[in-house]
């Protein structure tokens, strides 16, 4: 009982993390069609963007919750303006230019701050059910998480420029004749997911620690969610974390971590392979 | 209100239009009439600036626009309904509706009113507001995209063939529409069409596009005799 409990928490967190760790991706190839192969960088500088001021005395949540998604989202609007722009519509040359910049950035934060972990002290205690204890950090991710989503929720569906994108998503050359810029909206979109990365950075580093080559384990597992999740934003990105995360945990739970890995992997391709657009290309396809 | 001059339009290296010149006065429906492929569409969105001329230059109210892009276009006060009524499918009408009035900085805080005010010259939207607009009919999605665009309050229309695989109810209507408007409003509209009896039914004058060039002008009795137009726009 204790056990199916926590295994319960700990299947609903790793669900969590997923879509945290892709939702700024997901914003980004959902209304740009861009695929931003930077995004693990994205997340790496979040984290670092924590550390640093935390070493510096600044309150964490002060780091996590203002600096870090600010600061990505300001660097990830100087990176549209000076190279995303410039290749609208051209996926295989924004694949590369995104690529050269993680590479770039990688290689920046490594003469930086070295190659070495670096750690941030996970705060909250830990919980017991029974004879089992985890970390309660598990609570804070899930519950920043269900936030994140349900404002990104309300901002596309209530505000006035959540129905702006929205237009301008479906056509922006219509969008443009009624007096839209599209690409003012671009940089801002580009600038919301790059702080969603930063948060999300934020949000997991003091579990994963920070290294400057952190965002490479990250992009694979965000990429997939986001292609697995199709069209809809903010629906897929939560059908396909809710599916993939399951499968990861539930396997690493019988195996072993490697074996969930593993399993995450193959999901995927059976899904694409029968969902070639992704969950919400057949489900939830008036989703957001 | 609007001059063309000497306008030059291509995709790629392929020449679609070859210089054309027209002038249209505050108040005015002018008529552009020409077959398929004659340039017409290629014309209106040179006019609101989705393409680039090669050269030629575009004047508003004695500003050159040339080099504005659409969005600015727009909100200097060209409304732009397109061939195919670009609706946004997956926006309910209101929102649609919506989209023409938030980037004017001007309109936005009257927002409710002016939809309200739409509502009145497009009764037929009123019972549709919360459908997604792409579930609507043709006709009905012609109808939202001609009411969303004058939410925007524009001065100039440019209307690329309304009247495109529309039932003949629904033209009757949208010509009603467009004659209270005019008046209500004092638009100024350029109409590019195939549709003779829209476009007659409506015009001040009419100009004939054929292959890129204007190649005469009409006046609406001269519309109404057939022998005429067919020396005109070259039909069969
Ligand atoms: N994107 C494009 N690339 C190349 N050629 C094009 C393109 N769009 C249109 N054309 C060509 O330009 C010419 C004029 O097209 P345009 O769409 O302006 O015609 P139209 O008068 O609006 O016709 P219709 O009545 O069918 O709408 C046509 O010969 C067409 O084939
Ligand atoms: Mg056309």
């Amino acid at each position: 009982m204790d056990l199916a409990a926590i295994t319960i928490i700990q299947v609903i967190n790793l669900i969590a993390s997923l879509a945290l760790l892709s939702i700024g991706l997901a914003v980004i190839f959902g209304m740009m069609r861009v695929i931003n192969l930077a995004h693990g960088e994205f997340l790496m500088l979040g984290a670092y963007a924590v550390l640093v001021p935390t070493q510096a005395g600044v309150p964490l949540w002060i780091s996590m919750f203002i600096i870090a998604p600010l600061f990505v989202g300001i660097v990830g609007v100087i990176i549209e303006r000076l190279i995303i722009r410039h290749l609208y519509g051209r996926m295989m040359d924004t694949l590369l230019a995104t690529w050269g910049l993680s590479l770039l950035i990688v290689g920046a934060m490594t003469m930086i701050f070295g190659n070495t972990m670096e750690g941030i002290s996970t705060p909250f205690g830990s919980f017991t059910i029974g004879s089992l204890a985890d970390s309660q950090y598990k609570f804070f991710t899930i519950g920043i998480t269900a936030v994140v989503l349900l404002v990104a929720y309300i901002v596309l569906k209530f505000t006035r420029f959540g129905l702006i994108a929205r237009a301008t998503m479906q056509n922006s050359d219509q969008a443009s004749v009624l007096g839209v810029s599209p690409p003012a909206v671009y940089t801002l979109t580009f600038g919301i997911g790059a702080a969603l990365a930063g948060l999300a950075g934020a949000i997991l580093a003091p579990i994963s620690g920070v290294l400057p080559t952190m965002g490479a384990a990250y992009i694979a597992k965000a990429f997939i969610t986001v292609i697995g999740g199709g069209e809809a934003i903010l629906t897929g990105t939560a059908a396909a974390s809710v599916f993939f995360g399951a499968i990861n945990q539930t396997t690493t739970f019988f195996t072993s971590s490697v074996v969930g890995e593993v399993a995450l992997l193959v999901a995927a391709i059976i899904l694409l392979r029968l969902l070639p657009q992704g969950i919400t290309g057949r489900f939830f396809r008036r989703g957001l | 209100m609007l001059e063309v001059k000497q306008l030059k339009v291509s995709y790629g290296r392929i020449p679609i239009l070859h210089g054309v010149d027209f002038n249209v006065t505050e108040g005015e429906f002018i008529g552009i009439l020409g077959h398929n492929g004659m340039g017409k569409t290629t014309l209106l969105k040179a006019l609101i600036g989705l393409l680039k001329p090669v050269s030629g230059e575009i004047q508003l109210k004695n500003q050159n626009i040339t080099r504005y892009p659409p969005h600015k276009r727009n909100r200097f006060g060209i409304g732009y309904v397109a061939q195919g009524r670009d609706i946004f499918p997956n926006l309910t009408v209101r929102e649609n509706l919506r989209t023409g009035i938030l980037m004017h900085k001007n309109l936005r805080s009257k927002e409710t009113t002016i939809i309200e005010e739409i509502l009145e010259d497009f009764p037929r939207l009123e019972s549709l507001l919360n459908r997604r607009g792409g579930v609507l009919s043709g006709g009905e999605q012609q109808i939202l995209a001609l009411a969303r665009c004058l939410c925007g309050s524009p001065e100039l229309l440019l209307l690329d063939e309304p009247t495109e695989g529309i039932q003949p109810s629904i033209v009757e209507e949208i010509i009603e529409i467009l004659k209270n408007l005019r008046v209500k409003r004092g638009l100024t509209v350029v109409l590019v069409e195939q549709n003779l009896e829209f476009i007659s039914a409506l015009s001040d004058r009419v100009y004939v596009i054929r292959r890129g060039v204007f190649t005469g002008e009409l006046s609406p009795e001269q519309l109404a005799n057939p022998e005429i137009v067919q020396e005109f726009v070259g039909m069969n």
